[in-house]
């Protein structure tokens, strides 16, 4: 991708999220619900309801509230949460490192795992094993994340009781943090205890978020690399004596990433939206577990707020698999 | 009597997935050190399975029945996979068909060429560049610091064959079989591979076994031809005299159904159906193989 490339996509993003903004604001819009009547006592009179309405901006016309908001946006302000009185920007900037590190430490799982298998079962071509393989990921393909979740949590939280059940970090550990990014802060600041602590309550919900991608990664991966390696420069390169592994490595697997990175791409921003429901099974403290409170509170700002940073994250995930997909294919084009 | 470089002896071979049928028919050959041998028939006459059994690369649905390859007297089918792969790649090397396929995609040719010297050789990087350019030279490649740096899709295919050509003598093999190396060419480029494969295996003394269905390429290139039909030996000889003597009446059919640029009106002559009912009846087989 050539610089001007990139400037046409970022330019192509911020329309897109333009057009997020508005479609998010609209159907919110329809959607029954009124934040008011989730706040007000049943003391109040119409008069304190109205002056509420009026407060939140909520008696204006529509295409009113839109440009109000949607200027504030450009200017960086995404409002006031509804429900917990506090600006959106700072809550989702609380939350989203969260299930940021959730998140990659998903990805990095599933494509590790799913790579580290592919390969394995490509050594392991017209072997028995390999038929095993594909019987025992198709399984995998077939359950998904939040099954993966409830599993999960009576396996390794009840039966056999070895990651704790729910949340981020243990509260009785007190360990102050500069920043909200836990995991890489008490990584590289040494605090190990806290971060063996972040850890073991990630498993879960990273192998609930993991494991799917890991499967999906497998069955792409090892289709293309069994397609790579019946080409003639793997069978020139055996010949002037390259290991098995080194064949599938660095002969292979460089031809067949690509139809693997953009469905991995394509994959990460589904796992983005499968945090909101992981987060919710392990009480993870998520930007998704929030976005659930707020859609329960009517918050619209919040909701609003949420989304379009899932918008955002959708949408540079994109252009940064175009980007890697572009670097590793010499030919410049990215992969189908 | 000296030993021969190969001595292909009984060779039999059948194809499991096509219900035993057989690919090769009690074949035997030899090939002399620094010869180069054409091995032609049409598709399925077996010449292409008697150059994968020479490298050591037979599909699992070949099932070798009877006979030996000696490669300097050693048997290569019975010989141990780690002596074998020790061989291949060093004293056995391979001119593949396409050199649009034969080059990784996504590895610059200096990795590519420098692979044997590193991996058979033990080269450490410095060396083995200054030998990738020395053999690019050879093949005629101007500007080879360039080429070395670019990847395959920025060369043409004469280019990448020349490579390849390049990657084969590389280690001074004492066999190099030539995979129908010029089909995926066009002509002119052709004659030009043809040139440089025969004045290569001259200045390294490599003998080269070069499978084709062209008769027209065995001419200019081979010692001795091999002529195979349906896995079996039909007619082998020194070149010329096969070509303007045939023995067989197939070889002079074959003969015949090239085009004569003397007569380039003339049209092409198919292979009368007599011969091939002649042929059939001399293997001992029933039907026509495709």
């Amino acid at each position: 991708m050539t610089a001007s490339d990139l400037l046409n996509r970022l330019f192509m993003a911020v329309l897109t999220l333009m057009g997020v903004a508005v479609i998010v604001f609209c159907l919110l819009r329809i959607v029954p619900g009124d934040p008011i009547a989730m706040m007000i006592s049943p003391s109040a009179t119409p008069a304190d309801i109205a002056a509420l309405r009026a407060h939140y901006g909520l008696d204006l016309g529509l295409p009113q509230q839109f440009g109000i908001w949607f200027m504030d946006v450009l200017k960086g302000n995404f409002g006031t949460s509804i429900s917990q009185r506090r600006d959106v920007m700072e809550l989702i900037g609380e939350r989203l490192p969260a299930t940021l590190e959730l998140a990659f430490a998903a990805l990095v799982f599933g494509v590790l795992a799913g790579g580290v298998i592919a390969t394995l079962g490509t050594l392991a071509r017209r072997t028995t094993l390999d038929p095993a393989l594909d019987f025992i990921n198709g399984l995998f393909l077939a359950v998904p994340d939040f099954v993966w979740a409830l599993a999960l949590v009576l396996l390794l939280g009840v039966f056999w009781p070895v990651f704790p059940l729910s949340g981020r970090i243990d509260p009785t550990l007190s360990t102050y943090f500069h920043t909200d990014f836990y995991l890489i802060e008490s990584l590289v600041t040494f605090k190990f205890a806290a971060f063996g602590d972040l850890i073991a309550h990630m498993v879960m919900p990273m192998l609930a978020l993991g494991l799917p991608l890991a499967a999906i990664v497998v069955r792409t991966l090892k289709e293309a690399l069994a397609e790579a390696m019946v080409q003639d420069y793997v069978l020139l390169a055996r010949l002037k004596g390259m290991s098995p592994l080194r064949l599938v490595l660095q002969e292979a697997l460089r031809n067949a990433v690509g139809p693997t990175l953009t469905l991995t791409g394509v994959q990460f921003t589904f796992m983005i939206g499968g945090t909101v429901i992981v987060e919710r099974i392990f009480s993870y403290p998520g930007l998704g577990n929030m976005a659930i409170d707020a859609v329960i509170n009517r918050d619209l700002p919040l909701i609003q707020g949420i989304v379009l940073t899932f918008g955002a994250i959708f949408i540079l995930v994109n252009i940064l698999v175009d980007l890697i997909a572009g670097w590793l294919n010499p030919r410049g084009a990215a992969h189908g | 009597m000296t030993q021969s470089l190969v001595a292909i002896e009984g060779l039999s071979a059948i194809s499991t997935r096509d219900g035993g049928a057989p690919v090769l028919r009690d074949v035997s050959l030899t090939l002399e050190k620094g010869e180069v041998r054409g091995l032609v028939g049409e598709s399925g006459a077996g010449k292409s399975t008697i150059a994968k059994a020479l490298l050591g690369i037979l599909p699992s649905t070949v099932k070798v029945t009877g006979g030996f390859i000696r490669f300097e007297g050693r048997d290569l089918l019975a010989m141990p996979r780690r002596e074998l792969s020790d061989l291949m790649g060093r004293e056995i090397t391979l001119i593949p068909q396409d050199p649009q396929t034969a080059l990784n995609p996504a590895r610059r040719i200096e990795a590519q060429l420098t692979d044997g010297l590193r991996l058979k050789l033990g080269m450490g990087k410095a060396a083995a560049h200054e030998r990738a350019l020395q053999l690019l030279d050879e093949v005629q490649i101007r500007n080879p610091e360039r080429v070395l740096a670019a990847y395959p899709h920025e060369l043409s295919g004469g280019m990448r064959q020349r490579i390849l050509i390049a990657s084969a003598f590389a280690l001074n093999p004492k066999l190099v079989v030539a995979d129908e190396p010029t089909t995926a060419l066009d002509v002119t480029v052709q004659k030009e591979i043809l040139r440089l494969i025969r004045r290569m295996q001259e200045a390294h003394g490599t003998a080269v076994i070069f499978v084709t269905h062209d008769l027209g390429v065995v001419a200019k290139i081979c010692d001795r031809v091999t002529l195979l039909y349906a896995g079996k030996v039909i007619e082998d000889g020194a070149t010329a005299g096969m070509l303007t003597a045939p023995k067989h009446i197939y070889t002079s059919a074959l003969i015949a159904a090239g085009p004569r640029y003397d007569r380039p009106n003339a049209g092409l002559e198919p292979v009368p159906e007599a011969v091939f009912r002649q042929l059939r009846a001399e293997i001992g087989i029933a039907e026509r193989r495709v």
